[in-house]
C-alpha cells in the first residue's frame, strides 16, 4: 500500500525539505551579521528582477538540467553517477575538438556536430565506470569520483600541452565565428523582445529538448521501462530477461552524454574556448537538482531553475553585499543534505500522521 | 638525481602522507561499521579552518588543534544523525557534508578575518613547533642511514609522529579488543551484532566519531603543520586521495600506512618535478598526480588483487522489519 497520497510525495516532502534548507540557510546568513530577508530580496531581484537576472538564471538552469537529468536518470537504475562533473569536462573537450576541428560557416551545422561530439565523450567517460561496476562490480560512486580527478588531470595535460593556444594562459584558442551560437539577445531581438546582453544561449532550447527526451525514454519506450525496472528490483528485472549488463551500461552511457551536452552550453554558448575548468561545480549541482526535482524531468527542469536563480542571485548578493557567493555552496549542501540524506526525518512523521488520518472511518460511511 | 635529492623527497613524502594517512584511518573506522563516507574531504576541511582560525586568535596552537577536532565531530554527527538515525543515503550525506564545507569554511573566514576567504598567516606559538627525534644530532654523521634518519624522519610536527603511530593503534583497537571485533563484525553482518544484544547504532556513532576526531587531526596538521594558515579549499583533493587509499590498503590498517606513504610519494614527486624523465620516456605532471586515482580504479577493477568492501557497507540498519 503506498503510504502516502501522490501530492504529498512529489510536492510536499520537497517543499518541506526546501523550507527546511531554507530556514537554516537564513540561520547562517544572520550569524554572519546579515538580515536574512534583505539577503533573500537581493537574491530575488538580482536573479529575476530583470531581463539581465533572467537571463543568467537560465544560462546557469542551462548547465544544471543536463547534469540534472545525467543524476536523475542514473537514479532510475538505482546507480549514483557522481561523476557529472568529469563527464561534462570530457564533453567539453569533445565540443571544443568539434568546433576547433572544422572552420565551421554557419552556427546550424557547428552545433549538431558538437552536441555528437560532447555527447561521445561524455558517454565514454561514463562508460568505463559504467562497465566496471557491471562486469566487475567495483561500486560505482567510487570509480566515478576517481574518474574527475582523471578527467581534471587530462585536462590540464591537454591544456598545457597539445591543445594549448599561443600565449601565457592554458586554454585552447577561440573558436571560429561560425561555431557561435545565437544568444537569447538575438533570438528575441528577431521577433523585437528586448533582452539584455547575457550568455543565454539557444543550448536552453537543447535542454529543454533533452527534458521531453528523457521523459519519452523513461515513460514512453520500451528501454526506459528496463531502466526502472532493473533499478527497483535487479533479481525482478533479471528474471524478466533484462540483461544488468546492457541496462547498467546503456544507463551509463546516456547519463554520461546528457552531462557531456553541457558542454554546448559552457564552452560553445559562453567561453567560446575551452578553459581548464568549463564545469566549475555543475556536474555537483546536478546531485542536488535530481534529487529536488525527484528524478523526473520536469521535477529537473524546475529545480535547476531554481537553482539558476540561486547562482545568480549569489553573485549580486555578493556584489550588494559583504556574503560572499560561498553562501549559494552551502544553501546547496543544505538542499542536499535535507532533501536527499534527512528525507526520513520529514518523511517518517509525514507519513504516520497520514495514517492516522486516513484510518479514522469517515462519518456518514459504514466502517468496513 | 643525488642522494640529497632522495632524502628531500622522502622527507616532503611523511609530511604529505601524514593528512592522507589520517583521513584514511578515519575512513577505515567509519567503513568497518558499516558507514561509507565519502564526506572526509569536507571534515578535514572544516577542521583545517577551525584550528588555523582558532590558533590565529588565541595564538595557541593546541587549542586550535581541539576546536578543530570539534568543528569535524560535529560534522561527523551530522553524518552520524542522517545515515543511522534517519537512515538516510550515507553517500548524498557525505556530498553533502562536503559542500558544507567548503561553502562554511569561506564564508565565516570572510566573517571573521575580511582577508579574502583565508585565515592571517601563523607564526610563533601559533603553529606546530618541529621536533627532532632522539640522537637524531649524533647519528647524522652515519653514511647512508644517518642521514635518513636525521634529515627524512626526524624534524616533522607532532602530529606526523601521532599519524603514524595511529596506525599500530588502529590495528590494536580493529583487531585486538572487544569493541574492535563487534566494529566489525557490525560492519559485517549488524543483524548477528543486534541478536548478541549489542547496540548496531551506538558502535556506529563510536566509529563515525572517531572518524571525525582522525579528520580533526587531519586537518588540523594540515593548516597548522604543513602550512601556515587556512587557505580556501586547501585539502584540495586528500579526502578523496584518503579514501582512494583506504581501498588501496583493502580496508586495513597496515596496508593504509603503505598506501598512504605511496600516494604521499606520489605527490612529492609531482611537487617537485614538472615532468619526470625516465630516460626512454617523459611522464608528464599530470599523470603523476592522477596515478594515485587510476591505481585505485585498477584495484577496483580487480586485475590486480581485490578489494572487498565490509559486506554491510553503505546499508541503513533496520531493526524490524
Amino acid at each position: 500500500m503506498q503510504k502516502l497520497p501522490k501530492w504529498a510525495d512529489v510536492g510536499l516532502i520537497p517543499a518541506i525539505n526546501l523550507a527546511l534548507a531554507l530556514i537554516v540557510s537564513g540561520l547562517v546568513v544572520s550569524l554572519i551579521g546579515q538580515d536574512p530577508f534583505e539577503a533573500l530580496a537581493i537574491m530575488v531581484r538580482g536573479a529575476v528582477g530583470s531581463t539581465y537576472g533572467w537571463g543568467y538564471t537560465l544560462y546557469y538552469a542551462t548547465n544544471f538540467v543536463f547534469t540534472g537529468l545525467a543524476v536523475a536518470i542514473a537514479f532510475h537504475a538505482k546507480l549514483f553517477n557522481i561523476g557529472g562533473e568529469g563527464q561534462a569536462q570530457l564533453g567539453s573537450l569533445g565540443v571544443a575538438l568539434v568546433c576547433l576541428a572544422v572552420p565551421w560557416p554557419h552556427w546550424t551545422l557547428a552545433l549538431p556536430s558538437a552536441i555528437v561530439g560532447g555527447a561521445l565523450f561524455g558517454a565514454a567517460w561514463a562508460a568505463i565506470p559504467g562497465y566496471l561496476q557491471a562486469k566487475r562490480g567495483s561500486h560505482i560512486v567510487i570509480t566515478t569520483i576517481m574518474f574527475n580527478f582523471i578527467a581534471s588531470a587530462l585536462l590540464v595535460y591537454l591544456l598545457v600541452g597539445a591543445l594549448k593556444a599561443p600565449g601565457m594562459a592554458p586554454e585552447t584558442v577561440r573558436f571560429p565565428e561560425g561555431a557561435r551560437l545565437p544568444s537569447a539577445q538575438e533570438i528575441l531581438a528577431v521577433v523585437g523582445i528586448p533582452f539584455s546582453r547575457t550568455p543565454l544561449n539557444i543550448s536552453f532550447l537543447v535542454a529543454l529538448i533533452a527534458c521531453w527526451g528523457v521523459w519519452l525514454l523513461l515513460w514512453r519506450m520500451r528501454l526506459g521501462y528496463e531502466i526502472r525496472a532493473f533499478g527497483h528490483s535487479e533479481p525482478a528485472a533479471r528474471y524478466a530477461g533484462i540483461s544488468p549488463l546492457r541496462i547498467t551500461m546503456l544507463t551509463m552511457l546516456i547519463s554520461g552524454a546528457l552531462a557531456g551536452l553541457m558542454g554546448i552550453n559552457a564552452v560553445m554558448g559562453e567561453q567560446e574556448r575551452l578553459l581548464q575548468d568549463n564545469v566549475l561545480g555543475a556536474g555537483f549541482v546536478g546531485i542536488a537538482v535530481a534529487l529536488m526535482g525527484r528524478s523526473h524531468p520536469v521535477g529537473v527542469l524546475l529545480a535547476a531553475i531554481l537553482f539558476g536563480a540561486l547562482y545568480q542571485g549569489g553573485a549580486e548578493l555578493e556584489f550588494e553585499t559583504s556574503v560572499p557567493r560561498e553562501m549559494v555552496v552551502v544553501i546547496q549542501a543544505l538542499v542536499i543534505l535535507f532533501t536527499g540524506a534527512l528525507d526520513g526525518m520529514v518523511r517518517g512523521p509525514l507519513e504516520k500522521s497520514f495514517l492516522r488520518f486516513r484510518n479514522k472511518p469517515k462519518p456518514g460511511v459504514p466502517a468496513e | 638525481m643525488s642522494f640529497f635529492d632522495i632524502i628531500q623527497i622522502l622527507d616532503s613524502t611523511i609530511r604529505l602522507a601524514t593528512p592522507l594517512l589520517l583521513a584514511c584511518l578515519a575512513g577505515l573506522f567509519s567503513e568497518r561499521s558499516g558507514i561509507v563516507d565519502i564526506g572526509l574531504e569536507g571534515k578535514m576541511l572544516v577542521a583545517a579552518f577551525f584550528s588555523a582560525a582558532v590558533a590565529a586568535l588565541t595564538g595557541d596552537v593546541w587549542l586550535g588543534m581541539l576546536a578543530g577536532i570539534a568543528a569535524s565531530m560535529v560534522f561527523a554527527l551530522i553524518h552520524g544523525v542522517a545515515s543511522i538515525t534517519f537512515r538516510g543515503d550515507q553517500l548524498i550525506s557525505g556530498v553533502a557534508i562536503n559542500f558544507l564545507a567548503a561553502g562554511m569554511t569561506v564564508l565565516i573566514a570572510q566573517d571573521w578575518f575580511q582577508q579574502g576567504s583565508r585565515t592571517p598567516a601563523l607564526t610563533g606559538e601559533a603553529r606546530f613547533d618541529t621536533l627532532d627525534l632522539p640522537f637524531a644530532e649524533a647519528l647524522s654523521g652515519v653514511p647512508f642511514l644517518g642521514p635518513l634518519y636525521a634529515d627524512a624522519l626526524s624534524g616533522h610536527t607532532i602530529l606526523v609522529y601521532v599519524g603514524f603511530l595511529a596506525v599500530p593503534a588502529t590495528w590494536w583497537v580493529l583487531f585486538r579488543t572487544r569493541f574492535g571485533l563487534r566494529l566489525r563484525a557490525v560492519g559485517e553482518n549488524p543483524g548477528a551484532v543486534d541478536t548478541a544484544g549489542v547496540s548496531v547504532n551506538r558502535l556506529r556513532y563510536a566509529a563515525v566519531l572517531i572518524a571525525g576526531l582522525l579528520c580533526g587531526l587531519a586537518g588540523a596538521y594540515l593548516a597548522t603543520g604543513l602550512a601556515a594558515g587556512f587557505t580556501k579549499d586547501m585539502t584540495a583533493g586528500r579526502g578523496f586521495i584518503a579514501l582512494a587509499a583506504l581501498i588501496f590498503a583493502k580496508w586495513r590498517p597496515w596496508y593504509a600506512l603503505f598506501a598512504c606513504l605511496l600516494f604521499g610519494f606520489l605527490q612529492a614527486l609531482s611537487n617537485r618535478y614538472s615532468t619526470l624523465d625516465l630516460g626512454l620516456i617523459e611522464i608528464p605532471n599530470a599523470f603523476v598526480l592522477a596515478l594515485p586515482y587510476i591505481l585505485t580504479v585498477v584495484i577496483l577493477a580487480g586485475f590486480v588483487g581485490r578489494a572487498t568492501p565490509p559486506r554491510a557497507g553503505g546499508e541503513p540498519y533496520i531493526k524490524e522489519r
